[in-house]
């Protein structure tokens, strides 16, 4: 399993590069992730992020496209709008948590 | 600025082998068990990138006709998947109780109703068209279905929609 050394944090991903350990993530770490997929975070999109954190923290997976649209309270358009084509992986992904392994 | 070692894997999201992928599926059944695998499958190609057209043929016009989409039905006659006996599967208010236990299985999977389906699939870009043949058999016009339905079209303007697609008839 890949491990990178970032400001002195150590952090590990899965072979995809999703981050594998919860309490490794931070704000620095997450622009990095972002940027990697081509992304740059705007308040919107930590917005979003901090919503799937506490979500994935609070249910012990990580939210669905439509949990975060109807629970997190951020339209679809707009999700789609904030992370192009895959929505539901690219936040986890920067979030630092699983991808979502809901159907629906 | 923070950045990752370029030696750890990056998800490759944005892929060109995904580009122009594109997914046609047919929906020609209208009980509640056969409406959602399309809905779900469109959803899900759709939160993946995926071009999706949606094509509602006959029975398949129940999940768009604004008068049946909040109730469609599951009868469970004849449906050897429900593992009971078929001679009670046709006794009265056998299929309204099947329909309830279905729908509250959906429900708390957190799996939304058909029209909030729709919603969600229109929201996430996907497109929706009814077949002209069957709106003509069952003298409905667009005002009847869902209102995001982009057309009511034939079955050659649905081929060329398709162009390329993979597709599933359900």
């Amino acid at each position: 399993m890949p491990v990178a050394t970032l400001n002195g944090t150590t952090i590990h991903v899965n072979d995809e590069g999703f981050m594998t350990e919860f309490a490794e993530w931070d704000e620095d770490i997450a622009r990095a992730l972002a940027a990697n997929i081509g992304i740059e975070l705007t308040d919107d999109h930590m917005a979003v992020i901090g919503f799937v954190r506490s979500d994935y923290a609070a249910q012990g997976e990580s939210p669905t496209l439509r949990r975060v649209a109807t629970v997190g309270g951020v339209p679809t358009k707009r999700l789609f709008a904030l992370f192009p084509k895959k929505p539901a992986k690219k936040m986890s992904y920067i979030a630092g948590v699983p991808k979502p392994v809901g159907c629906v | 600025m923070t950045t990752i070692p370029t030696d750890l894997p990056v998800p490759s999201f944005d892929a060109d082998t995904q580009e122009g992928r594109k997914l046609v599926i047919i929906c020609s059944k209208g009980s509640l068990d056969m409406a959602y695998p399309g809905l779900v499958l469109a959803n899900a190609a759709l939160g993946e990138g995926v071009e999706v057209h949606m094509f509602f043929t006959f029975w398949g016009f129940d999940i768009i006709n604004r008068t049946t989409m909040d109730r469609l039905a599951f009868s469970p006659v004849g449906n050897p998947a429900t593992h009971m006996p078929t001679a009670l599967m046709g006794l009265p208010g056998m299929q309204a109780f099947a329909t309830h236990m279905m729908r509250k299985q959906i429900e708390g999977l957190d799996i939304p109703d058909v029209p909030e389906f729709l919603d969600l699939i229109t929201d996430a870009g996907g497109h929706l068209w009814a077949c002209r043949m069957s709106a003509d058999m069952m003298h409905l016009e667009e005002d009847d279905l869902y209102e995001r339905v982009e057309g009511i079209i034939s079955a050659s303007d649905f081929i060329e929609i398709s162009e390329g697609a993979q597709t599933l008839f359900i």
